[in-house]
């Protein structure tokens, strides 16, 4: 149904194939999240990947930059309608993390778990083969807080609320467990792509 | 415990039964549309708008006004100059049009009575929206809840809904209205306006905060500074 006077302002034909449905492209970088920034002391971070309730492995900020490092550059995309193109991120592999705790992931799913208790569900399979990372720095410099410093999950071929900020661990779960939005309607999974934004999209 | 809602969000058919000024940028869009599921106080509805050749445009909007009522919602929208949606709204959109929306969405920056006060509302231009729905439920539900709003406009005219809340803090007694202008002289919200309001309101047990990013992030520093826990802050940003 087309709305009575509605023409649009359409990006040029290039930018619209890079962007998903629904999606606008923005040029500054929004914020989003549920509360004030966590104040997250270096000297006592740590990020522990874990089964359940039980830790498998943690790493101190200087243990966890001694990891090998890797960068993925490219467009993000947010639930909130915006996009941002050729974003660029370095930080550390979920395979170097899995490979560093000399494990394989125990289960096919985890909860990304942040120092402000947000939580959100992802898939291991959309993490492993250098589909995902904890990133620390965007665009040659450490991610200042209210991008998620001093860490953040990337997976950023899904909706950015994946990508949790100030995160402090992965927890493997036996299920695919809801994390904080999906159990407020967002969709289990969040494909841009086939703009899965709410539960059943 | 929170019960996820398995169901689609639908697309549904709104008809746009009324439109009126509510500041010199803002304009209050009342429309007709029948929910599948009940709304909270802070929520809002995605927007989008199809043109003839199929390309389409979606933007999120709080809804204005409580839960409850009369099967029909309030939008408050601004209408910025170079705005693809909010734009269509200023200049195009006329009662009888249908609109297409969905809603109500958003689980965290709601406010009901059983969640209790006080409360401090601190809203930015148009980030005044989804507490103005909080303050007309807690007035029809739970007057007794203190509450205090501290708004910062950049000037009286664009202040929404200005009488509305001018009337608000003058009959009902425990709602207090600290109204901010940021232009002419005016001020931002310091850590002496938060010191204020804390003195005003008592110590709150829900902050609610709204508006662009760079003011919701200034002022959640503020709070955490003045020794707010932040697990009782609550934000939502429209962006800018
Ligand atoms: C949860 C949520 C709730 C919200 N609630 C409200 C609400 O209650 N009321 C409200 O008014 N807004 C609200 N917003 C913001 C709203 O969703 C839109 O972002 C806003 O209306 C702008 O959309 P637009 O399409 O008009 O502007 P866009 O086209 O997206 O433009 C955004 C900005 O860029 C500028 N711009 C656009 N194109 C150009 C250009 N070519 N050159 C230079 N500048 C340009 C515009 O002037 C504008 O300032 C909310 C946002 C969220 C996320």
């Amino acid at each position: 149904m087309s709305t009575r006077g509605f023409t649009g302002r359409r990006p040029p034909e290039a930018t619209r194939e890079r962007l998903p449905p629904g999606q606008y492209l923005t040029e500054d970088f929004p914020v989003l999240q549920i509360g004030p920034n966590p104040r997250i002391d270096l000297a006592t971070w740590s990020f522990t990947l874990s089964e359940g309730s039980k830790p498998l492995k943690s790493w101190t900020w200087d243990a966890f930059n001694a990891l090998p490092r890797t960068r993925w550059g490219g467009d993000i995309h947010c639930v909130t309608k915006w996009s941002k193109f050729d974003t660029a991120w370095e930080g550390v592999s979920f395979d170097a993390l899995l490979a560093d705790a000399g494990i394989a992931a125990p289960t096919d799913f985890l909860l990304a778990e942040g120092y402000d208790d947000y939580t959100t569900n992802v898939p291991v399979a959309d993490l492993a083969g250098g589909k995902g990372m904890v990133a620390t720095h965007y665009d040659g410099a450490p991610i200042p807080p209210d991008h998620g410093g001093p860490a953040r999950l990337l997976v950023p071929h899904l909706y950015f609320w994946k990508s949790a900020k100030w995160v402090k661990g992965l927890r493997f779960t036996k299920r695919d467990e809801g994390g904080f939005w999906e159990l407020r309607g967002y969709h289990m999974y969040g494909d841009p792509w086939r703009e899965q934004r709410f539960t059943g999209d | 415990m929170i019960e996820p809602d398995p169901r689609p969000l639908p697309w549904l058919n709104a008809t746009l039964v009324g439109i009126a000024p509510a500041s010199a940028r803002v304009k209050s869009y009342r429309f007709r549309v029948a929910f599948d599921r009940p709304m909270r106080a802070g929520q809002h509805v995605d927007v989008r708008l199809t043109a003839p050749d199929g390309y389409q445009a979606q933007r999120s909007y709080s809804i204005a006004s409580p839960p409850g009522g009369d099967g029909t919602i309030e939008l408050l929208i601004e209408g910025l100059p170079e705005g693809e949606v909010s734009g269509f709204f200023d200049a195009v959109a006329a009662v009888g049009d249908t609109i297409e929306m969905r809603g109500p969405i958003g689980g965290a920056f709601v406010w009901g009575p059983e969640d209790g006060g006080p409360l401090l509302l601190i809203g930015g231009g148009s980030g005044v929206v989804p507490l103005l729905s909080m303050l007309r439920h807690r007035a029809a539900a739970a007057p007794e809840i203190p509450a205090l709003l501290l708004y910062s406009a950049r000037e009286a005219g664009e202040a929404i809904a200005a009488g509305e809340l001018a009337t608000r803090a003058r009959d009902e007694p425990h709602f207090d209205l600290m109204l901010t202008l940021t232009r002419a002289g005016g001020r931002r919200i310091d850590a002496g306006l938060i010191a204020e309001a804390l003195e005003r309101l008592g110590s709150p047990r829900h902050a609610y905060l709204c508006g662009s990013n760079a003011f919701v992030s200034a002022v959640a520093e503020r709070l955490v500074e003045a020794g707010l826990d932040p697990s009782l802050i609550h934000t939502e940003r429209f962006g800018g």
